[in-house]
């Protein structure tokens, strides 16, 4: 059997190798002998994964942790922890930027199809970054901080989004790249008890409702804490300096709720959350309206435009769009994986963009953009792979309801 | 009986002119979680290093291919219900399917336990 990569297929953002700038380049899981691998870049926390028994692989260029090794390790094991209680999840390759500068705003929503009139300071938004034809580049969280506004790109995407914001910001605008900040993921129905008790700041954790962000001292270190995540759990996203990282994270995973997760159960707990990946789910083929993020686009821009692709968009918006992003639960235990073909009868309709066997539910999951009229819940669909046709039906998403903290338990 | 090993991280247990085949432990530790097992007809005509099987995992997909030619006379059915016998009995109640011996001189080049536990060691 083809052990030469794990796995082929799932969280790999396969993206064109490039960066100059970090000497490092994209790849992919798939890593075979046959394929180059120039160089993988080293995240603040390399040496504490391998020490947790992490087992390595290149993602987003660079060495990330696929799964830990132990009783509770592997990605079905740790997805279910997740769910259960908390895990710790490091994504320190992704951007974090920071950005300030005269009329901050209105540079900024000449890129981003966001209203910063509402976005208040410590809230965070989810955007979109768009070309000229309403495609997807990239999608970010943007938090207003103090004359600032925070932004956090995709670690495969990142220097793409650098060149991107200094092409269309204007000069007077500063974009500074975070490099020295860690970004560490805590999720769970557990994270909130776990992390309250190493946490003081402005308020107190209860305070931080989902999707407001504060600045806190965890462990004596400034750090900022957001209420987000990509689990569909509650949880939290913790802005660190990277020299702090491995005590931050030992001290969190002392914790008996806390576990350390890799990439492996990230993407099975997203596509359990039913939330889009970038470079799977979402590309420059894909408009956000196609894939029912209609709310990355704010209200106020829907009819001003203003942003890159809006006359598309705001079309879209208003007339709909010939194909749906939609959720599929098939039939029996085989997945349908990523460009599985899906089928009405004899025509296809649409493609798998992500697809795998889900966890908490016990039976396989996809989600697939189809042709419109094919897209209401409970429509019968066939998936083909390898030559044989899987049974699936439309089904609402999220797979497994989100359970985000809104406060007033 | 004799026990043979592949660098595919296949096992083959020959007797006489019938075979068992499935894969080692070693591969189902690096493939993780195993949720189904796609495994070929009865009476499959097999080609010693065509795909024979697929295992897939909580995230991916990976072929199985077929040590020696042959023909598929069972499969195990117990991996329609429980997948996850590969991982916790890959060399035993794991195994995949029952063959004929085609050729037995494609035996010739195959790993023997220690010689497969030294490859392993390598990678």
């Amino acid at each position: 059997m083809k052990l030469s990569g794990f796995p082929t297929e799932g969280a790999v953002p396969r993206f064109n190798p490039k960066p100059a700038e970090s000497g490092t380049v994209m790849s992919d899981f798939d890593t075979g002998t046959d394929e180059e691998v120039i160089e993988v870049g080293t995240l603040p926390l390399d040496a504490w994964h391998r020490a947790q028994g992490a087992r390595m692989v290149p993602f987003a260029g660079y060495h990330m942790p696929i799964q830990y090794a132990g009783p509770f390790g592997g990605i079905v094991a740790e997805h279910e922890w997740t769910r259960t209680s908390a895990g710790l999840f490091d994504v320190s390759h992704m951007g974090q930027l920071l950005l300030s500068g005269p009329d901050l705003d209105a540079a900024v929503e000449a890129v981003l199809p966001i209203d910063l009139s509402t976005l208040k300071l410590g809230q965070q938004r989810y955007s979109l970054f768009l070309d000229e034809e309403g495609g997807v580049l990239d999608d970010l969280m943007v938090s207003r901080w103090p004359e600032h506004l925070y932004l956090v790109v995709n670690g495969a995407t990142k220097w793409d989004d650098i060149g991107h914001l200094r092409e269309h910001l204007p000069d007077d605008i500063t974009l500074n790249h975070l490099e020295d900040r860690a970004l560490l993921a805590l999720q769970g129905p557990k994270a909130a008890d776990a992390l309250a008790r190493h946490v003081t700041g402005e308020y107190v954790l209860s305070d931080l409702t989902f999707m407001k962000f504060g600045q806190f001292k965890l462990a004596g270190h400034d750090v900022t804490i957001a209420r987000a995540g990509y689990t569909g759990e509650d949880g939290f996203e913790i802005s660190l300096p990277a020299d702090a990282a491995e005590e931050i994270a030992t001290l969190l995973c002392g914790e008996p709720e806390v576990k350390p997760i890799g990439l492996g159960a990230r993407d099975s707990l997203r596509l359990e959350a039913g939330l889009p990946l970038y470079g799977h789910d979402l590309s420059p083929e894909t408009s956000p309206i196609e894939a029912g993020l209609v709310f990355g686009i704010n209200k106020r821009r829907r009819t001003e435009g203003g942003y890159p692709g809006a006359e598309r968009i705001n079309r879209e918006i208003a007339e709909g769009t010939a194909r749906n992003w939609v959720g599929l639960r098939l039939e029996g235990r085989m997945p349908a994986r990523e460009g599985a073909e899906v089928f009405a009868g004899d025509t296809r309709v649409g493609t798998v963009t992500s697809g795998g066997f889900s966890p908490s539910l016990g039976y396989p999951i996809a989600m697939a953009y189809v042709a419109a009229g094919h897209a209401a819940p409970g429509t019968a669909l066939d998936i083909e792979v390898r030559n044989k046709r899987l049974a699936a039906t439309v089904v609402q998403t999220p797979f497994v309801p989100h359970r985000y903290y809104r406060g007033s338990k | 009986m004799a026990r043979y090993f592949t660098d595919e991280h296949e096992w083959i247990d020959v007797d006489g002119e019938n075979a068992t085949v499935g894969i080692t432990d070693y591969a189902q530790g690096q493939l993780g979680d195993i949720v189904f097992v796609e495994l070929p007809a009865t009476g499959t005509m097999l080609d010693k290093g065509g795909d024979a099987a697929v295992v897939e995992s909580v995230k991916a997909a990976s072929d199985v291919y077929a040590p020696i030619s042959g023909e598929v006379m069972e499969t195990n059915d117990a991996l329609e219900d429980d997948p996850a016998l590969v991982n916790t009995s890959p060399e035993e109640d794991g195994w995949f399917f029952k063959m004929t011996v085609g050729d037995k001189g494609e035996l010739e080049g195959l790993m023997d336990a220690k010689a497969y536990k030294a490859f392993c060691d390598e990678l």
